[in-house]
């Protein structure tokens, strides 16, 4: 039973990681219509971040965890500026094919100065340890993943769907000609939009980093898995791709359970199932 | 509505000066030449109507004024200032508001969040009583879903929410399209309140018995030209003309 339990946990981290990354892609695709490949890089370039910060600048993981996104996010702006602003209007293939583009330049790059394996990111002191529930020991770290995950999701999902800002955000994916019309500077808010979706990225690279080491691949690894989640709870769906992502993440920890060999499988036969049923994804719409 | 209503709106029209001036308005959809050199002017607190038929540039001429079309050249004069290079997002921030032919109700915001969309511009904006008070249906229907209003319903918000930014200068683009009679008559009716007021309006309508209510002078617009221009006052003597211009 303490194996289930422990199969649960390592679901609900791997989904905070797959929800972070999905929201992030769900709010990029919504407002810039951009199928954004480049999220895994991004997501590990905020953890070589978090790891240069603490090893050359000797800045923790506190820190850490607001100064990488707002490095990566700005990184993030610059490319949207300089080269995704080009594609509006285009096919989304060509969106993919400069964000594939961009994420194996940024990998190759990292991948040449620090090879494939991984640099040691060790967990802060505040969070060592854990705790014994009496059903089963959590790891404080894990518990803080998956609590800090949520909470950020949550506020992005009030941050778009509760405020005046998300309004404009929301406005402007349906008619960014008429919202820019209304006096609303509709470039510099699909740069930001971008900002955000990849500083979300890099936050997650932060929180993967004493987990999973920080390595060149790490995001490349992931990234697949997380196009399947965000496809199942529907593109451009805030609320479906933090669902889904906790969600997918526990079914995979539980298929590992109970079989572990469709584990690796599990989400693409759901994805496979849900697009024969519901082509738009569990909570989109059509377009 | 109150008279105090919109005590503060536009402090606009005073003078009656010239606010819209258009010359050699050219305007591109692509590779289409669609305005072919657009001249005439507004003055401040006039209602100024665009007629002609289906395809003859008048909604094309709202959106070269407001910056929406790509490609245009010529000259188009806001308060003497030439706005025929600025973004949309500027000429809006200069006092020029434009309600689209589709009226633009966005499906993923409920009716309060459109109608708080447009920012406030300038001070003297309606506030939100005043709106209510000219349109009371959209008080009762604030958090429906915006395309869940009614037709008559969806073109009060669409008027609505840029009376709250401030702008002194209104362009509409067929208000009444689609309409039943007893709504385009309230929309007649909001016309002339919001002109007693100060507004400057330039009307876009295929329904001249409708704009015959509220304009002060007409322009007619055929292959991306303006063919013709009158008052109100001429309006029953160019009637054959109009019939014939419009097709009717």
């Amino acid at each position: 039973m303490q194996a289930l339990y422990a199969q649960l946990l390592v679901g609900l981290i791997n989904g905070s990681f797959y929800a972070l990354l999905s929201l992030g892609l769900a709010v990029i695709f919504g407002m810039l219509n951009i199928i954004n490949f480049a999220h895994g890089a991004l997501y590990m370039m905020g953890a070589f971040v978090a790891y240069f910060l603490l090893n050359l600048g000797g800045i923790s993981y506190w820190w850490a965890l607001l100064l990488a996104p707002i490095i990566v996010g700005v990184f993030g702006m610059i490319l949207e500026r300089t080269m995704l602003q080009w594609l509006t209007g285009l096919d989304h293939l060509y969106g993919l094919l400069l964000t594939f583009g961009i994420a194996l330049i940024v990998q190759g790059v990292f991948q040449n100065y620090f090879g494939s394996s991984g640099l040691p990111y060790a967990i802060p002191d505040q969070l060592k340890g854990g705790m014994n529930l009496g059903f089963m020991f959590l790891p404080i770290y894990r518990g803080w993943v998956v609590v800090f995950s949520l909470v950020i999701c949550l506020a992005t999902w009030f941050l778009i769907e509760k405020t005046r800002l998300g309004a404009y955000l929301r406005a402007a994916t349906e008619n960014p000609t008429l919202v820019r019309a209304f006096g609303i500077n509709v470039p510099r808010m699909i740069t930001l939009t971008y900002g955000l979706g990849v500083g979300l990225a890099a936050l997650a690279g932060v929180l993967s980093a004493p987990i999973n080491q920080v390595r060149p691949l790490m995001g490349a690894d992931l990234i697949i898995v997380v196009f399947a989640v965000v496809v199942i709870g529907g593109m451009g769906s805030i609320m479906g791709s933090i669902i889904t992502g906790f969600a997918l993440g526990v079914i995979e920890g539980l298929t590992k359970y109970f079989y572990p060999e469709a584990s690796n499988t599990v989400v693409f036969v759901l994805m496979v199932l849900v697009l024969l049923v519901k082509p738009t994804g569990l909570t989109g719409r059509a377009a | 509505m109150p008279e105090t209503a919109m005590a503060e709106a536009p402090a606009k029209a005073a003078g009656g000066g010239n606010i819209l001036q258009v010359r050699n308005l050219e305007a591109w959809y692509g590779e289409s030449h669609i305005l072919h050199g657009i001249n005439f002017d507004v003055n401040a607190g006039e209602v100024v109507t665009l007629l002609g038929r289906n395809g003859a540039g008048k909604t094309t001429t709202l959106k070269s004024i407001m910056g929406m079309i790509g490609k245009r050249t010529g000259s188009v004069k806001f308060n003497n200032q030439d706005i025929i290079r600025a973004s949309s997002d500027k000429i809006a921030r200069m006092g020029v508001a434009f309600c689209p032919e589709e009226r633009g109700i966005f499906s993923s915001l409920d009716v309060r969040e459109n109608l708080l969309l447009p920012p406030v511009v300038r001070a003297g904006g309606l506030t939100l009583d005043q709106i209510f008070n000219l349109f009371p249906n959209l008080k009762e229907r604030l958090n429906s879903q915006g395309t869940k209003l009614s037709g008559g319903e969806q073109q009060m918000l669409a008027i609505a929410r840029i009376l709250r930014t401030g702008a002194s200068f209104l362009m509409l683009d067929e208000p009444t399209e689609g309409l039943a009679p007893v709504i385009i008559q309230q929309i007649g009716h909001t016309i002339a309140r919001l002109k007693k007021e100060g507004f400057t309006i330039l009307l876009v309508e295929q329904n001249f018995r409708f704009a015959s209510t509220v304009a002060d002078r007409y322009y007619v617009v055929e292959h991306g030209k303006i063919i013709d221009g009158f008052s109100n006052a001429e309006l029953a003597a160019n009637m054959d003309k109009l019939h014939t211009y419009l097709g009717v």
